[in-house]
C-alpha cells in the first residue's frame, strides 16, 4: 500500500551536483535541445554520441543509474508495442530474416525499430535527468522566465507557471490522501485488486467521490489563503530567488551544443539506416 | 487478543528517503479493554494501529489476532477487518454515498448483509452514535455539520459489528462539545456493549478520561506500557518525549508544588474536585 514508490518518473533528487546547481534555464533549454537534438539524428553513431553525453550528464549530476532505469518503467509499454508495430508490420521489401504467415520480419524493420526504439529512451532519459536535477519551483521559475518575451503575443506566463507550481505540488498531496480514503475503505471491506473490471471499476466510486470532494475543499482553502496574503496576479510582483546565468551555465549550453553537432555529423549521412 | 511480535515497519524501502516508522514493536492488547495509544507526531502510533487490521504488512515481526497470524494464507482479510474496526483520522473525508444510510451500510454490504439485517444494523448504528435514524438517514452526509459527519463515519465502522474498535484522533478538530459528546459514544460503546477500544490521541485529555491503560510511543518505539496513572506521575519524562498532562493532573501537580497536599495522579475533573477537597480539609484540621 505504498503508493508513492512507484512515483520514480519526474521526481526531483534533492542531492548536492554542478548539474542541480546549474541555472533551470539552462537545462529547460538542453533538454529541448537534446529533445530536438535525437528527432534530427539519422545514424546509430549519432545515437552512440548521446548516449555517452547523457552518461556522464548523468554522472555528473550524482544520480543512480538504477533510477534513470526506473524512470523508464512508465514509457516502457508504450516503447514496445511501437517497436513491435515497426518490426512486425513496417514496410515492405528488405531482407526477410523470418516469416510466418503473412507476417513478414525483415532486417531493414528490425534495425529501424530498433532506432526508433532507442531514439524515445534517449528523449525519455533526456527529460528525466532535467526533471531529477531540477525542484519543481526552479523549474516553474525557469519556464516563467523563459515565456516571458511572448507575454506581449498574449501568453499568460505567470499564470501558466503559478498553475503548474500548484499542480506539482498538489500531486504527492493527493497521492496521499488517495492512499489514506483507499485504506479507509478497505477497513470497512472494500476491494480495490479483485474482481472483473466493471466490479473494480465501481469499486472506485468510493475512492473518487472523496478525492474529488477533498480537492475541491483544498482549492477553496488555497484561493482564500492567497488571496488573504494579497495575491492579484503576476503585475508588479517581485521575486525571492533572482535567476542568474553564470559562466557555468553558457559552458554547459555550449557543451550540450557540441554534443548535438557531432551526432548529427557531416549533412550527407542525415538519413536513415 | 491482538499481539504484535517484534513488529519493525520501513517505509519507502531502498530509495534515499527510506523510514523507519516503527522499530521492534512488541505488545498486546487483551479483550475488553479500552487502551490509549498516546506519542508526538510521527511517533508510529498510526503506522502501528494500521498493523492490527491487515493494512500494513510488518517489514519484520508478526501480527497475531487469537493466536492466528492474520498475514497467513487462510486468513480471510475481510472478516478480520469486520472485527477489527479501524476509523482514521478526519473519518468524515471518507464519506461519499447520497445519503446517510447507505453510507452506513456501505461496510456491512461489502461484508454480503443485505435485507431486513442490514436495515437493523444500519439503524443501530446511528442510534448508537445518537443520530436518529429518522431524521439524518435520507439526508445527505456533505450536508452534516463536522461533528455529524464524523459521527457518520463512526457509525459507518459500527454497523460491521466489529469486536475491536480502533479510533485514530477521534476528536481532532471538533469544538469541545462535540468532542465530549463522541468521547461519551465511545465511552458506552465500551461500558455497554463491551467493545475493546484503542484510541490514538495526542490529546492528554481524552486518554485520561477514557483509559485505563497507555501505550507512549516515541520515534517509533514503545517507551511505556502501563496504567495511565502510572504514565502520567513522571511528567518530565512526558515533557521529553514532546508530550504533556491532562489540564486536571497539571492542576494538582501545581497546586502541590504550593503546598496544597492534592494527590499528584487525578485523571479525571471529578477525582480532582474531590482530591482537591479532600487537601483542603486536611489542611483546616491541621490548622485547628
Amino acid at each position: 500500500m505504498e503508493l508513492l514508490r512507484s512515483f520514480a518518473f519526474g521526481q526531483y533528487v534533492p542531492v548536492e551536483s554542478p548539474v542541480h546547481r546549474l541555472d533551470p534555464r539552462t537545462k529547460i533549454l538542453a533538454a529541448l535541445a537534446l529533445v530536438a537534438g535525437t528527432f534530427a539524428i539519422g545514424t546509430f553513431a549519432g545515437l552512440a554520441v548521446l548516449t555517452v553525453f547523457l552518461a556522464a550528464a548523468i554522472a555528473a549530476g550524482r544520480i543512480a543509474p538504477g533510477y534513470v532505469v526506473r524512470g523508464l518503467r512508465p514509457v516502457f509499454w508504450l516503447l514496445a508495442i511501437a517497436v513491435a508495430l515497426q518490426v512486425l508490420f513496417g514496410e515492405g521489401g528488405g531482407h526477410p530474416v523470418f516469416r510466418r504467415g503473412p507476417l513478414v520480419v525483415t532486417r531493414e524493420n528490425l534495425l529501424l525499430g530498433a532506432f526508433y526504439g532507442y531514439r524515445v529512451v534517449l528523449l525519455v532519459v533526456a527529460t528525466t535527468l532535467m526533471m531529477f536535477t531540477t525542484s519543481p519551483v526552479e523549474l516553474t521559475d525557469g519556464m516563467e522566465r523563459l515565456l516571458r518575451p511572448f507575454r506581449r503575443a498574449g501568453v499568460p506566463a505567470h499564470e501558466l507557471a503559478l498553475m503548474m507550481t500548484i499542480a506539482l505540488r498538489f500531486i504527492p498531496t493527493l497521492l496521499e490522501e488517495t492512499e489514506k480514503i483507499m485504506k479507509a475503505q478497505m477497513a470497512r471491506g472494500a476491494e480495490f485488486s479483485q474482481g472483473s473490471l466493471v466490479r473494480r471499476a465501481r469499486a472506485l466510486v468510493p475512492l473518487l467521490v472523496p478525492l474529488f470532494v477533498g480537492a475541491f475543499r483544498r482549492a477553496d482553502a488555497l484561493a482564500l489563503a492567497m488571496e488573504a496574503r494579497c495575491y492579484r496576479g503576476g503585475e508588479h510582483r517581485t521575486r525571492m530567488r533572482q535567476l542568474e546565468m553564470r559562466r557555468a551555465d553558457y559552458v554547459a549550453l555550449a557543451v550540450v551544443a557540441v554534443a548535438i553537432a557531432v551526432a548529427l555529423g557531416p549533412p550527407a549521412a542525415w538519413h536513415a539506416p | 487478543m491482538i499481539r504484535c511480535e517484534s513488529v519493525t515497519y520501513v517505509y519507502q524501502r531502498g530509495t534515499p528517503v527510506e523510514t523507519t516508522a516503527l522499530a521492534d514493536v512488541s505488545l498486546e492488547i487483551r479483550s475488553g479493554e479500552i487502551v490509549g495509544i498516546i506519542g508526538a507526531t510521527g511517533s508510529g502510533k498510526s503506522t502501528l494501529v494500521q498493523h492490527f487490521n491487515g493494512l500494513l504488512r510488518p517489514t519484520r515481526g508478526r501480527v497475531y489476532l487469537d493466536d492466528v497470524d492474520i498475514h497467513a494464507r487462510e486468513v480471510d482479510r475481510r472478516r478480520l477487518r469486520q472485527q477489527i474496526g479501524l476509523l482514521f483520522q478526519y473519518p468524515e473525508h471518507q464519506l461519499f454515498e447520497e445519503t446517510v444510510s447507505a453510507d452506513v451500510a456501505f461496510g456491512p454490504r461489502n461484508l454480503g448483509v443485505a435485507g431486513q439485517e442490514l436495515d437493523r444494523r444500519v439503524r443501530g448504528a446511528l442510534e448508537r452514535v445518537g443520530l436518529d435514524p429518522d431524521r439524518f438517514g435520507p439526508r445527505s452526509p456533505f450536508a452534516l455539520s463536522n461533528g455529524e459527519m464524523r459521527r457518520v463515519a463512526i457509525a459507518g465502522i459500527l454497523a460491521m459489528e466489529p469486536r475491536m474498535l480502533i479510533l485514530d484522533e477521534p476528536t481532532a478538530g471538533l469544538d469541545p462539545l462535540s468532542r465530549q459528546e463522541i468521547l461519551d459514544h465511545i465511552r458506552r460503546l465500551h461500558d455497554e456493549r463491551g467493545l475493546t477500544i484503542v484510541l490514538v490521541s495526542h490529546s492528554m485529555d481524552a486518554v485520561a478520561r477514557l483509559c485505563r491503560r497507555l501505550i507512549v510511543m516515541d520515534r517509533g518505539r514503545v517507551v511505556a506500557d502501563g496504567a495511565a496513572r502510572s504514565v502520567f506521575a513522571d511528567p518530565a519524562r512526558l515533557a521529553a518525549l514532546g508530550l504533556g498532562l491532562p489540564q486536571v493532573t497539571l492542576c494538582a501537580q501545581r497546586l502541590r508544588e504550593r503546598g496544597l497536599p492534592v494527590r499528584p495522579d487525578v485523571l479525571t475533573v471529578e477525582e480532582g474536585r474531590a482530591a482537591i477537597l479532600e487537601a483542603v480539609a486536611v489542611r483546616a484540621r491541621g490548622a485547628s
